[in-house]
């Protein structure tokens, strides 16, 4: 973590979303003993780790002062596109030709597609200033659109043991997802904090303008961060696929709502420049917590719902009483 | 009358004021002089009910008053005009002059007539003729400034407090606002006029208040009192203006721009007036040229234009180094050898929210990536040390946030994040506008010493004795167009001024 973003923050406050964790942990497995067991910490670590892969990818746009609505439906075309692929393959009839897919071809190509389609919301955004929101909006709706098309509304499922290990294994005792979402994470700080890029993008949220004038390549910028929100939200995808072993049209819906709250629980700022990875990744880890908890504890799913949006809301205020400190 | 008296305030650990006694008689103007941070605005917000909480009394015509917020402050008839205006920009003048006190018919509906009427009345007192449905947005800045002056006659205010009024509008706007000032000294305000610019409170002020490092150092007329005393009086100790005397010998021409243009929108627009209208000028190595130009004669965007922020727009020749250059964008400028320290430094110099460190490198991370292309974090801080050190930027540590640092230490970050892209020329746009007079004169000695090791130094400045100290030669600019060339020892105030209005 970036401590020097605010160096003169008192010591409580750098922590207080991992102080909230550990008090929610603790308070969890008062009530169940069902909750701090080996078998339900993995099996909350597996749950987030898609939410995690997304929200690393949405911190960055959001450190732009952007942000990205269509993560979701861009899990799922890709995970129908890989799916497909795997399955089907590419029939030509009119050349005789048939091309199949091993696994790393079709994940291969799911993840160019996520990455073409995150592409396409920033060359949007930069090329026609369409504002963030407007631009992957209406990917959203898009991407949504042709993952049906792709799939004829129908789940494409049986993709075979081999690719379920993706979603299922366990690797040195440590389930895949979680090595995925790991090492996304690492590769997110690593940018963040020890690249050129990860510098601009913290300048460019934190002063466009100046940013510009200071020689950054904006669009640049921009449209990297916007390749790797949709190349991260097709990693989603095909986690969720191999999960499943089915690829769901309508999977990832509301997805990017739930990330948007890790990232906001993560002490991000919405308008740009201030925040961090591993923040994030608290803030994803939280509501995790929270949602098996909440089922363990037998609460309603609707005041599930409830619940989340209170701490969503109780989160963001007092970040910004804290920032008002600062 | 409004009398302060023994005002102190304490803001954790520090005090802002101690003991400060002001007095704005009713019908003068009374000047507030002191450095940044010398407790000009911590007075006036308490002055006028920004902060409640503090010692000493103030006294409204015979009456200790005491005011919670700033909304009693108005109602007693204090009215303060901010530095940045208080106008909501897309509310008509008359929206914003009754806003929060609007007038209501029988009906419990806006009574727009009455309402219109009199803000029509105000406009006409005010000697502003425009219509009271106009936008703020569409209003120049002067302008928007005389609705701010109009909304404290409609409180009623006797007392009116003025926060830098001059500091972004022109000189004929300045005309207009000293006659407005002439007028309400008629009425029998009391009025406190704060500025940078002594030459202006030799024009309007009667009386003086000196305060520094949170004390009122002295009081009295403006009359029989001198530039240099005052100077002497703000900073405690005599200033001189660093003549940069190191004549050039050299006749290596740096940058040329020749018939460079600047339209407002994209090309297919006919009958479209030209911002920059065929600029043509050369700059030697260790040169300092300075541009002169009032408000809106297209110095900013010239420096902009060059650094390459609207290539669709401009037309013209510019040679650097003797190789034509075409600049896209400002990343190819910089590569180019080219450097901006931008006029407003909070909005186009410094990312605030970053650190001191980062500022600093921000134009320069191409050049201290290890082979892996990671950052050299050793690289990026002994950067940020050599600049901390060699411009003298006052800060805790390198990892201070850069909104945390005085005005003139922000300046210098922007500065140190030019010189460290190595340039060949550095533009600077009003490097000392808001900043107090020694770190003006610290900026002063580095150009010159820029100069010396061979830079070429375009400084755009508004602020005439300014120009003419640092300059080696002046161009003069007046809507778009260079109107005159002066060496500097040619230059005379009159020139200079009578050159840049020759076109409006």
């Amino acid at each position: 973590m970036d401590l020097s973003l605010k160096t003169h923050r008192p010591q409580l406050v750098k922590f207080q979303s991992l102080i909230a964790l550990i008090l929610l942990c603790i308070g969890i497995s008062l009530m169940s003993d069902k909750f701090l067991t080996v078998d339900n910490t993995w099996n909350v670590m597996r749950q987030i780790s898609v939410n995690i892969c997304i929200s690393v990818g949405m911190t960055l746009v959001v450190l732009t002062a952007g942000i990205d609505l269509s993560v979701g439906s861009v899990l799922a075309l890709c995970g129908a596109i890989t799916a497909g692929l795997l399955k089907f393959g590419v029939e030509m009839p009119a050349n005789n030709l048939f091309i199949g897919f091993t696994i790393l071809g079709a994940v291969l190509v799911g993840l160019i597609v996520g990455s073409l389609l995150g592409l396409f919301n920033g060359w949007a955004i930069t090329k026609f200033k369409v504002p963030p929101f407007v631009a992957t909006l209406a990917m959203l709706t898009i991407a949504r659109g042709l993952t049906m098309l792709w799939t004829k509304g129908f789940p494409i499922s049986d993709l075979g043991d081999r690719f379920a290990y993706i979603g299922t294994g366990w690797f040195l005792g440590i389930p895949l997802p979680v090595w995925i979402s790991g090492l996304v994470v690492i590769a997110a700080v690593v940018i963040t904090q020890k690249t050129a890029l990860g510098r601009y993008i913290y300048a460019i949220g934190g002063n466009e303008h100046a940013s510009r004038l200071s020689g950054i390549n904006i669009n640049k910028v921009k449209l990297t961060v916007y390749a790797i929100a949709g190349i991260l939200a097709a990693v989603g995808g095909i986690m969720v696929t191999s999960r499943l072993d089915s690829a769901q049209p309508n999977a990832g819906m509301s997805y990017e709502l739930d990330s948007i709250a890790a990232v906001v629980i993560g002490g991000t700022s919405l308008s740009g420049g201030r925040g961090t990875i591993m923040g994030t990744v608290l803030g994803a880890i939280i509501i995790g917590v929270l949602n098996n908890g909440l089922v363990l504890l037998n609460v309603s799913p609707f005041w599930q719902q409830v619940v989340k949006g209170g701490v969503i809301l109780l989160a963001v205020i007092i970040d910004k009483a804290n920032s008002k400190n600062d | 009358m409004l009398i302060a008296a023994n005002i102190s305030k304490r803001f954790t650990g520090v005090i802002a004021l101690d003991k400060v006694n002001l007095e704005l008689p009713a019908g003068q103007v009374t000047a507030i002089i002191g450095e940044n941070g010398a407790g000009k605005s911590t007075l006036m917000k308490i002055l006028s009910g920004v902060y409640a909480d503090y010692e000493g009394d103030i006294i409204l015509d015979g009456q200790t008053v005491k005011f919670k917020n700033p909304r009693e402050a108005q109602q007693a008839g204090i009215a303060i005009i901010h530095q940045e205006l208080n106008l909501i920009p897309y509310l008509s003048i008359t929206g914003n002059l009754f806003l929060g006190r609007e007038m209501m018919n029988n009906w419990g509906m806006l009574d727009k007539k009455a309402m219109r009427q009199k803000a029509e009345e105000l406009l006409q007192k005010l000697k502003l003729s425009v219509n009271p449905d106009t936008l703020i947005a569409d209003l120049k800045v002067g302008q928007q400034q005389v609705v701010e002056i109009a909304k404290a006659l409609l409180y009623d205010a006797n007392v009116i407090m003025m926060d830098e009024p001059t500091s972004a509008i022109s000189e004929s706007e300045v005309e207009v606002l000293f006659g407005i000032i002439a007028n309400l000294k008629k009425e029998n305000k009391a009025i406190a006029y704060i500025s940078h610019k002594l030459n202006e409170l030799f024009k309007i002020a009667d009386r003086y208040t000196v305060l520094r490092d949170g004390k009122t150092i002295e009081s009295g007329k403006m009359q029989g009192i001198s530039h240099d005393e005052l100077i002497h009086k703000m900073v405690g100790r005599n200033i001189d203006i660093v003549r940069n005397s190191n004549a050039i010998n050299n006749n290596d021409v740096l940058l040329k721009v020749y018939d460079f243009s600047m339209a407002r929108f994209a090309k297919t627009r006919k009958n479209d007036k030209k911002i920059l209208n065929n600029i043509s000028f050369e700059l030697k190595k260790g040169e300092v040229l300075g541009i002169f130009g009032l408000m809106g004669a297209g110095r900013t965007e010239l420096t902009e234009a060059l650094l390459g922020t609207c290539p669709g727009l401009t037309t013209g020749k510019i040679t650097l180094d003797g190789k034509e250059v075409k600049f896209k964008t400002p990343a190819d400028a910089i590569k180019a050898g080219m450097a901006l320290v931008p006029e407003d430094r909070k909005k186009d110099g410094l990312v605030l929210g970053l650190n001191v460190r980062t500022n600093i490198n921000l134009s320069s991370y191409d050049q201290i990536l290890h082979s892996s292309g990671l950052i050299n974090h050793k690289s990026e801080a002994a950067l940020a040390q050599k600049y901390i050190t060699t411009l003298g930027i006052k800060t805790p540590s390198d990892k201070q946030t850069a909104k945390n640092l005085s005005g003139g230490n922000q300046q210098k970050i922007v500065i140190a994040k030019c010189l460290a892209t190595q340039p060949k020329v550095l533009m600077l746009d009003e490097p000392t506008r808001g900043i107090d007079i020694n770190a003006k004169n610290e900026i002063y000695k580095l150009i010159a010493q820029l100069a010396a090791t061979g830079l070429g130094i375009i400084m755009v400045s508004s602020e005439l004795p300014e120009i003419m100290a640092i300059s080696d030669r002046i161009l003069v600019m007046a809507d778009g167009k260079i109107t005159a060339e002066f060496e500097a020892a040619n230059a005379t105030e009159d020139n200079i001024l009578k050159a840049a209005i020759a076109d409006i």
